[in-house]
């Protein structure tokens, strides 16, 4: 099957994905759509786009769902794309090469003139980032923008995933996660980033950063739990004595 | 067999073109207005991005904004002007041109002017030109005008303008820079969608605290510090519960009080008097205070004085006043508002609501903000530093949306002043031309349409008393909507709810012709939809005419109203347009300054399509209308929209656009036209933007350059400071006419119910609509939450959106699920006073355990939009518009009121309640009510299979 850089690649270029912040507003999906439909693995195909089994090329996706119960209850939106994984099960088995990961910057990619369709890949990967055109016959997925960030006709800000200028909350980060002193790695370290099931061994490359503690009981603001009401009958004046302040204009 | 590492990279083209051409222009994805940048290829769309130099977003761009593409290449884009020949509701068209469509409204509309103009009904919807589309409409002649805010937001900007000049979103926003408490009650997220989600991330990375109140937990109140899940309809009462905690601990800011608002300002008391509750006044009308030093009656307006906020002072006619501070303080220190009373209602615990208060006085307190500033206020006088209190909040349809929604406006509004935080640094900050005088001058004109008159002024406005009203000599409601009636006294936004119900009944008359703009009438955009289509669709059976005689109705898409009209004039996209984004209409100024912008054609129409302002000014110029035509009679803007909004001049120098005026392009705000302003527009990417200087970005209420700044610029008539009202003596003088006194009366059908509701102070009262009906049998509160990535009925007409949400589901706490016997995917019936819908359901935590919710405008009718008739749409989807009545259940009298707030005649969504009952097994899988399908409009495009949308960007790159 398809081998994997022999080398640690020298930059591992991902994403950061903040889950304190994300609202579930899906700009990261749509931008995402209208960037590649357009771009390296041109077009997303949507199958029946009016019609009832509407079912469309996607490599971006957020799913909203409830964890945990009272106190600990949390309505979550988690983005998911590909992960861009150091050992990526989807290359490894895939049977002609078309799947592969950049020995540059570690950005996991389909040639899609070798891709046979086969769809190993999907079953490979844990994450169900793969996604089949089944129109092309193909298999597509995403590519960290790889025609934006290095795009000599973009400016230096826009040289971003879409799905990282786009979001409005400010939710997605991208850079190198190879580098410990880059600003992705120092947010990961200081805010407890972490790998989407490490037990599997893929090595992801994107990190989601959790929930920031909740600031919901007065210690957490240094406020006190109330306020003391005024004593009427300890106040000069009685009821709302406390407002004969002279307070000029 | 792939070997080795090295792996052929040589076909990933890193730097590929990214189009042959950039526009900017304006988003209309939702009401947001973002910048966008486009970028085209070969013609066509190829990618939208935020503009990163925009005002409003910055960069960003939301989940609808970023799926533009496909709202602009929608198959359902109506191609042709289309003349009605089936019955309404069929969807029988024949495709005629221009000039007959044109030549067939003006007959109907010159007609109805040269007659009785008030039989022009004109509605505009989502409509983003309203200082446009009201001013032809008083050009016309018709009172007959609003757009949609009556049934959107109306007790929001009323609520605010009458206590502070400014409400939130358009005329505000936080401090999102350094507030540290957020509170944020029930929100529509295309309100101020990206700024606030801009906002959010920025406040939490600062780690200021974030509370949201809302019965339910989705969207912003995921990410939320702390969730509170009211039960609908009852913030006001959490928030007098606030208040309550902040007076009885003495925790406002008494200096902001006495400097900033009208809290000395004296209060008659004399309850058998005419003027009893108004304010006493000097013989030039100044109100007046009590100063504490000089111990006599001063003008309360003057800078220099020691005004007391308690106790009981002598007038010099005898009768005694007391500020309206006191009147204020003794109301919600009253035990009935502390929070272990509310706590039931509210369903907020007393513990969470005593902590919130202590929160709130913490951090605008404890946590004061010093910017050392220098600035000047309204009397001259120089301070060195901006003392900030960073507190600030955001409200939007949660709360308007209930008959009670314009008190807890209004209470939010004093919740904020009480802690000093308007227009203060970390606190809410008002954004140009706001704040306005309190509320601002101009009334609405119309009460005496008179043929081929223009009316005299705007036909939406501010009464500032009964003598204001629209009403004729027998006291009925002049305007279709009845805005401006003793039903809706200070509508502001008019009532656009009711158009249709009011002019099927011929109450209070029947019209000639109903003109309408992208509003959806038919369908998600009324409440009884079915009602709504019977009454468009029904006939004089003494005639056999509709009763709604004609309908004109002007969309770019084939939605469910353009059925139901007789002509159709269509519209274009959104790209390709011209369009202002005006500082005379729904401003997207900021905090640091006002701003303003234009919406460009970044492609040409594909279709004989016109934009809807053009055909409006071109209909007006056939029609004669004072200022659309020359001495000659000929157009005055023969060039469109465009025309207009560089050579319209509402006052002299006042124009549509701000920015470039002057025939040199040198001058801002006020100066002459500028042949060359659009051009200077799109080389500054679509906007312009003006920053204030630091000494004028807070307290603009009262801030000497700032005020004068606003002057020059056209925002106000005088550089005068305006006083936030937290006693509001507008409503006392509606309260007093109730109680019989002065000209103007209600009738007597009508005493009690402005009594009750025209409180001088914020008032909360349990939603009509609850009182009226067994809430035992009724147990739910049900409501529709905005899903992020749609606006309205739009979203489900593109392929991307819709592929987010093609269903809906009812959401329902687990607790109830399980004593109903329902969980996931089981079919309930959705049961009200009014009606029924059948719908889906899906088990929840996060939801306010006596509220079921669902997804807004997700259901479609068979045959709109060009969705497959089969669609999840049309199938599985669902609206509760059903369930919601526009009409209240009947009174003693058997009349039936609008559902609507008794002060601005906002529609009540939010107050209706439900039942559950399970189907039967044999019912699911379908939602109910059904409607027949549509037909559909000759010439419309095929709509595809697949969509291989932007294989040809690439192809043209040679790597395809």
């Amino acid at each position: 099957m398809t081998s994997l850089p022999q080398n640690e690649t020298p930059r591992k270029l991902g994403l950061v994905i903040d889950l304190d912040i994300c609202v579930g507003c899906n700009a990261c999906v749509t931008n995402c759509k209208e960037w590649n439909t357009g771009g390296h693995s041109a077009p997303l195909t949507d199958l029946h786009p009016y019609g009832r089994d509407v079912d469309g090329v996607w490599f971006n996706r957020v799913h909203t769902f409830e964890a945990g119960s009272g106190r600990d209850h949390r309505v979550v939106h988690f983005p998911k794309s590909c992960l861009h994984c150091e050992t990526p099960q989807c290359v490894t088995v895939c049977p002609t090469g078309a799947s592969y990961k950049r020995e540059e910057d570690g950005i996991v990619l389909v040639h899609h003139d070798w891709c046979i369709g086969c769809k190993l890949c999907a079953w490979a990967c844990p994450y169900g980032a793969r996604e089949f055109d089944e129109d092309a016959g193909v298999m597509k997925k995403c590519t960290l923008c790889i025609d934006r960030i290095y795009n000599e006709n973009l400016n230096d800000a826009d040289r971003r995933p879409a799905c990282v200028i786009t979001c409005p909350a400010g939710a997605r980060h991208f850079g190198d996660l190879g580098d410990p002193n880059s600003a992705v790695s120092r947010l990961v370290a200081e805010r407890g980033g972490y790998d989407l099931m490490p037990e599997l061994g893929t090595q992801p490359t994107n990190k989601y950063l959790p929930p920031r503690p909740r600031r919901d009981h007065a210690e957490a603001t240094g406020a006190p739990d109330l306020l003391e009401h005024l004593d009427e009958e300890d106040q000069p004046g009685g009821f709302l004595g406390w407002v004969d302040r002279l307070l000029s204009r | 067999m792939a070997s080795g590492s090295a792996v052929d990279d040589s076909a990933v083209e890193t730097s590929p073109s990214v189009g042959d051409e950039v526009k900017y222009t304006t988003c209309y994805m939702c009401a947001c207005r973002c910048g966008i940048r486009v970028y085209l290829q070969d013609g066509k769309v190829r990618y939208i991005q935020g503009n990163p130099e925009h005002p409003v977003n910055g960069g960003v761009l939301c989940g609808k904004g970023s799926a533009g593409i496909m709202q602009h290449y929608s198959p359902a884009r109506l191609q042709k002007p289309l003349k009605r020949v089936g019955p309404r509701g069929s969807g029988e068209f024949e495709a005629i041109e221009w000039d007959e469509a044109l030549a067939t409204a003006t007959e109907w509309l010159g007609h109805i002017r040269r007659t009785d103009p008030k039989k022009l009904a004109f509605f505009t919807g989502r409509d983003q030109s309203q200082s446009l589309t009201g001013w032809w409409a008083s050009q016309f002649g018709t009172p007959n005008y609003a757009a949609h805010g009556g049934f959107c937001s109306v007790n929001m900007a009323a609520g605010g303008l009458y206590t502070m000049g400014g409400a939130f979103w358009e005329f505000g926003e936080p401090d999102w820079e350094r507030t540290r408490y957020f509170l944020m009650f029930g929100v529509a997220e295309d309100h101020d969608s990206n700024p606030i989600k801009k906002g959010l991330g920025t406040l939490k990375e600062r780690g200021a605290k974030f509370v949201s109140v809302n019965p339910v937990k989705n969207g912003y109140s995921a990410i939320a510090d702390e969730w509170v899940g009211i039960r609908p309809g009852t913030d006001g009462l959490f928030v007098m519960s606030l208040i309550h905690e902040l007076l009885c601990a003495g925790r406002v800011d008494l200096q902001y009080l006495v400097r900033y608002t009208n809290a000395p300002w004296l209060v008659i008391h004399d309850p058998d008097g005419a003027d009893d509750g108004l304010f006493a006044r000097d013989d030039d009308g100044n109100p007046l205070a009590w100063d504490q030093k000089e111990g006599r009656l001063v003008n309360a307006l003057e800078a220099d004085i020691t005004p007391a906020l308690r106790g009981t002072y002598p007038l010099p006619d005898g009768r005694a006043a007391v500020p309206g501070f006191q009147h204020l303080a003794e109301r919600y220190t009253d035990p009935r508002y502390a929070p272990d009373r509310t706590a039931e209602t509210t369903g907020v615990p007393a513990t969470v609501t005593r902590r919130i208060a202590a929160e709130l006085a913490h951090a605008a307190f404890q946590e004061e903000i010093v910017l050392n500033v220098p600035w000047t206020d309204w009397a001259g006088r120089d301070h060195e530093q901006m003392i900030g209190r960073p507190v600030a909040m955001h409200a939007m349809r949660g709360i308007s949306a209930h008959t009670n929604g314009f008190h807890t406006c209004r209470a939010i509004h004093i919740l904020q002043i009480l802690l000093g935080s308007v227009e203060v640094p970390g606190g809410f900050r008002y954004k140009a031309p706001f704040p306005r005088p309190i509320p601002p001058h101009q009334k609405p004109a119309g009460r005496d349409p008179r043929p081929e008159t223009p009316l005299g002024g705007p036909p939406l406005g501010f009464p500032t008393g009964p003598e204001d009203l629209l009403v004729d000599e027998a006291n009925r409601a002049v305007r279709i909507d009845k805005a401006y009636s003793w039903e809706a006294p200070l509508a502001s936004h008019g009532l656009m709810h009711m158009v249709i119900t009011n002019a099927w009944k011929g109450d209070p008359y029947p019209i000639d012709t109903l003109f309408l703009f992208m509003a959806n009438m038919a369908w998600n955009s009324s409440m009884n939809t079915g009602g709504v289509i019977d009454m468009l669709t029904d006939t004089n059976p003494e005639t056999g005419e509709y009763r709604i005689p004609r309908i004109i109705y002007s969309d770019a898409y084939y939605s469910e109203m353009v059925a139901y009209a007789d002509l159709v004039l269509p519209d274009t996209t959104y790209l390709e347009r011209w369009d202002c984004i005006s500082l005379l209409d729904r401003p997207i100024a900021e905090a640091d300054g006002p701003a303003d912008a234009i919406r460009q054609p970044v492609v040409e129409p594909d279709r004989d399509v016109r934009p809807f302002q053009t055909v409006l000014l071109d209909l007006g110029a056939r029609l004669g209308l004072p200022g659309m035509v020359n001495d000659d009679g000929s157009p005055r803007y023969p060039g469109g929209y465009p025309d207009y909004m560089a050579n319209h001049e509402r006052g002299p120098g006042i124009g549509p656009l701000a920015g470039w005026r002057g025939e040199d392009g040198r001058q801002h705000g006020r100066g002459a036209p500028n042949p060359d302003q659009l051009q200077r527009y799109i080389d500054n990417q679509g906007f312009w933007q003006h920053t204030l200087a630091p000494g004028q970005r807070f307290y603009k209420f009262a801030n000497k350059h700032y005020l004068e700044f606003a002057t020059a610029m056209g925002f106000l008539g005088r550089p005068e400071p305006m006083v936030f009202q937290l006693y509001s003596e507008v409503l006392q003088k509606f309260r007093n006419a109730a109680n019989g006194h002065g000209p103007v009366q209600p009738p007597d059908s009508e005493r009690e119910r402005i009594a009750t509701h025209f409180d001088p102070l914020p008032v909360w009262t349990p939603p009509l609509e609850e009182q009226a009906v067994d809430t035992g049998l009724y147990p739910f509160h049900a409501l529709t939450q905005r899903p992020m990535m749609m606006y309205h009925s739009w979203g489900s007409q593109n392929s991307w959106l819709r592929q987010i949400l093609t269903r809906n589901h009812l959401y329902l706490h687990h607790e109830q699920a399980e004593s109903l016997g329902v969980g996931d995917e089981d079919w309930v019936w959705i049961e009200s006073p009014h009606g029924r819908v059948k719908a889906p359901v899906r088990v929840v935590e996060g939801v306010n355990p006596d509220t079921v919710w669902t997804w807004n405008a997700i259901g479609k009718r068979a045959g709109a939009w060009r969705l497959s008739h089969d669609a999840p749409e049309n199938r599985q989807a669902f609206l509760l518009n059903h369930l919601i009545s526009e009409l209240l259940p009947p009174r003693g009298d058997g009349y039936r009121l609008s559902n609507s707030d008794p002060v601005t005649g906002q529609a009540a969504w939010f107050d209706v309640r439900v039942r559950l009952r399970p189907a039967e097994a044999s019912e699911y899988g379908w939602s109910e009510p059904r409607y027949t399908p549509l037909g559909e409009p000759p010439d419309m495009p095929e709509v595809p299979d697949v969509s291989r949308f932007g294989a040809a960007f690439r192809q043209r790159k040679g790597n395809g």
